[in-house]
């Protein structure tokens, strides 16, 4: 009776604890759903998880009023910033959770992700209709959203290329001309020549700051047009080759000679003041900046040449990069999640935010139709031809001298680069600050990239 | 890491036996039954305690032994100690241990001593006191990763930060042309440990203060009557008292600037040998998207911790000494 009697007290004490405890973590669970709306939806509702940008922000303002308003279907947003979205969609997807419908995805997750099934192609659907007008699309970015088995994955909502800009004013002032399709020695040669024409000014911006997105963007762009590859066709690491080697050493003594003070901590953002405020002359970078630079209340304003990205052994050099709507496979409201992704790409959008907000809010870079409109072009009247040239112009399943393994221009489309090439990055920006030298930098880089080529060559 | 901390429990106080009349065994059948009866009531709020302290650490230990990487649903399997062993031998995951302890070191104790200074200056009566010391905690109160952008864009920036504009100013007034430094790429880790010595200054002051508040002054009277002089004073009197404090500021500081992530990230991005464990593993779990290896650096630090401060506070350490007295 004793024992009986005890036990059957202990048996409440921690009924009592397991239920607190299961109350617990049911709260944990609603926490952490984050926005996730009703699991149980039918098709008049879909959940998208999108990155934090501008033009993201004004899709969400304009949604209720329009989509919704039109088609009955209810968007729940969740929005989050660049690191943290990418965190959350790989495992969304990878797991299959069946949470978002839709994700904003870039070309460098999309071949991986179509390979893997976790995307619902799109030709059927959004690539079908006739108002959207899958023929409209910029070329490159319809290849770059292109799974290897051929079908379509993901539609641009916006998207970008690199350029080369540079200070007109100060160019005709010294003297110089930029051609219009420029080489890298020429613009080498050029960078030594306007170093110091002004007061403090340096010849050229170029990223310095460690991180696959940051340095190796326009670097990796370098390393293709000198006829280097991260990976040969075999997937055999190259990072340590002649070619890779002798363009980082350009890029690295480029930045050290005429680029801008700071380098090693510069990214989009510090060349994109460096310029404004006239403290270098050239900035190699994206394509969107132009947006920035021609501002109302951009100092430079008017003073801005724009020029194809600068090239050695290849035709071409940009990059193509684009931020993309993708439907996961496991969501549950398909009909609904690709007609929110045809009218998020739709011309009629582009429109919209042209009337509400305005042309220079567009979310441009996709369409051939953007380009032709007289609005958009007297909008971005300085910018709008090279942009559309430098889009048109990136060969994605190309870009460089040699065939390659995976996608990608500025990027190698697997989900280890981004990792691999971050690790190298902080070497090659410890080699611009002279820590070490670019040989020293690559030979590490090359031992990354072989762990890397392992994983592939033996698949 | 607060479970070193812990003084042992009290032990349940038990009511004595009732009347010799009741059988001994029914005595402490009902004992046991009252002890319980009032310990159940409390048994929810200690699991309540133990799944918000305790459960995330245990999912991260096991989440440490196994092959998890989020690109790779179908390949999650029981890994044994291979994520450990890849902690261990990965270069760069040893070059940020170095990071994070020279990091840590330089930053407390130069922050302690700054802190000391200031709160011994503050401890003296003077006109608008309150103002002064609300004005010193300020940068402790301002978001680390707003800091961080302060000191990378405003001051340290070559081409536009404040640093080498004042030297412009400077040199100007003499008609000279001015230096101008590269201030992060030429000392990375001095330039974020600067950044942050401004913001945890004032957390040691505050420590510091209360510490320096708590003097008993009639003792400190005393000895000024025996004629001991302004340096004997704190050498014999100020500083064996102040020893807990700086013990306690040292501790706090170094358990939070181990963890700092905002700096680093913000300022260098990692870059030019600032790496520290928290950067790193950040990059594990978001670039690589390495949910094991990233827990098992996760664990390894938090070993590594505990184990310092055992020791510190063991064999160094006055705190809990103090506390059993």
């Amino acid at each position: 009776m004793r024992s009986n009697n005890r036990a059957s007290k202990l048996t409440i004490a921690m009924s009592v604890g397991v239920a607190a405890a299961l109350g617990l973590s049911a709260c944990g669970g609603a926490g952490g759903g984050g926005g996730g709306g009703d699991a149980s939806g039918g098709s008049d509702e879909v959940n998208v998880l999108m990155v934090n940008n501008p033009q993201m922000v004004d899709l969400q303002k304009l949604t209720a009023a329009n989509f919704t308003k039109d088609t009955g279907i209810t968007v729940n947003y969740t929005v989050l910033p660049e690191n943290d979205v990418r965190a959350k969609f790989s495992q969304e997807f990878s797991s299959q959770a069946g949470q978002y419908d839709v994700a904003s995805l870039s070309n460098y997750e999309v071949p991986s992700y179509a390979a893997n099934g976790w995307l619902t192609p799109l030709d059927d659907t959004v690539a079908a209709s006739a108002d959207f007008d899958q023929s409209d699309i910029l070329e490159p970015m319809t290849k770059a959203l292109t799974g290897a088995d051929g079908k379509l994955y993901a539609e641009p909502f916006y998207g970008e290329s690199s350029f080369l800009m540079y200070r007109q004013d100060v160019f005709e002032a010294a003297g110089l001309t930029m051609p219009e399709n420029p080489t890298w020695d020429e613009v080498a040669d050029l960078a030594a020549k306007v170093d110091g024409v002004e007061p403090g000014m340096k010849g050229i911006c170029l990223r310095g700051q460690p991180g696959w997105g940051q340095i190796f963007a326009p670097l990796t762009t370098v390393v293709n047009t000198f006829g280097g590859t991260w990976f040969d066709e075999n997937w055999d690491a190259q990072v340590d080759s002649p070619e890779f080697t002798e363009a980082v050493d350009f890029y690295v003594k480029l930045v050290q000679d005429h680029g801008e003070a700071g380098a090693p901590q510069a990214g989009f953002t510090e060349c994109l003041n460096n310029l404004q405020q006239g403290k270098v002359a050239m900035w190699y970078d994206a394509t969107s900046a132009a947006g920035s630079l021609e501002a109302d209340d951009s100092p430079v304003k008017g003073k801005i040449g724009y020029a194809a990205a600068p090239v050695k052994e290849t035709d071409s050099s940009g990059w193509l990069y684009t931020w993309a709507w993708g439907i996961q496979k496991a969501g549950k409201n398909q009909d609904a999640a690709a007609k929110f992704v045809e009218w998020a790409s739709s011309k009629e959008y582009e429109q919209l935010v042209a009337d509400e907000i305005g042309w220079s809010s567009v979310p441009a870079g996709k369409r051939t139709s953007t380009y032709d409109n007289a609005d958009y072009q007297a909008a971005a009247a300085p910018f709008y031809q090279q942009t559309e040239d430098a889009i048109v112009d990136a060969k994605v399943d190309d870009p460089g001298v040699q065939p390659r393994p995976a996608a990608g221009i500025q990027f190698v489309a697997v989900p280890e680069f981004a990792d691999m090439a971050t690790q190298v990055s902080q070497d090659v920006s410890a080699a611009i600050a002279g820590q070490q030298t670019v040989e020293e930098a690559l030979t590490k880089g090359q031992s990354l990239a072989e762990k890397v080529s392992e994983k592939y060559q033996d698949q | 890491m607060s479970a070193t901390v812990e003084a042992p429990a009290p032990h349940e106080p038990r009511p004595e036996a009732p009347g010799f009349r009741t059988p001994r065994r029914d005595a402490e059948a009902l004992a046991r039954a009252g002890a319980w009866a009032r310990r159940a009531p409390l048994l929810p709020a200690l699991i309540f305690v133990i799944a918000v302290t305790q459960v995330p650490f245990v999912i991260t230990i096991v989440v440490s032994f196994v092959n998890w990487n989020s690109l790779y649903p179908n390949d999650i399997a029981f890994g044994g100690f291979d994520n450990y062993v890849a902690v261990f031998t990965d270069p760069a995951m040893r070059a940020s241990v170095v990071t994070t302890v020279l990091l840590t070191v330089t930053v407390v104790l130069v922050s302690l001593v700054l802190g000391l200074v200031v709160a011994l200056l503050l401890d003296r009566q003077f006109l608008g006191r309150g103002v002064v010391r609300t004005i010193m905690i300020a940068p402790f109160l301002v978001v680390p990763v707003a800091a961080a952008l302060v000191w990378k864009h405003a001051l340290y920036n070559p081409e536009y930060g404040l640093f080498n504009g004042a030297l412009n100013w400077l040199f100007g007034l003499f008609g000279a042309t001015a230096p101008q430094p590269d201030w992060i790429t030429n000392n990375p880790l001095i330039a974020v440990e600067a950044a942050l010595i401004w913001q945890w200054t004032p957390f040691m002051m505050l420590i510091l203060l209360a510490g320096l508040q708590s003097r008993p002054l009639d003792v400190i009277e005393a000895a000024r009557v025996d004629g001991a002089s302004a340096w004997q004073l704190f050498r014999y009197m100020t500083l064996p008292h102040m020893r807990r404090y700086l013990e306690l500021a040292a501790l706090l500081g170094s358990i939070y600037i181990v963890q700092n992530f905002d700096a680093v990230f913000t300022i260098t991005s990692g870059g030019l040998g600032t790496a520290n464990l928290p950067y790193t593993i950040y990059q594990q779990f978001f670039q690589a998207h390495d949910y094991g290896a990233a827990s098992a650096a996760g664990v390894v630090v938090v070993i590594g911790t505990i184990a310092i401060a055992t020791f510190a506070l063991r064999s160094v350490s006055t705190l809990l000494k103090e506390e059993n007295r």
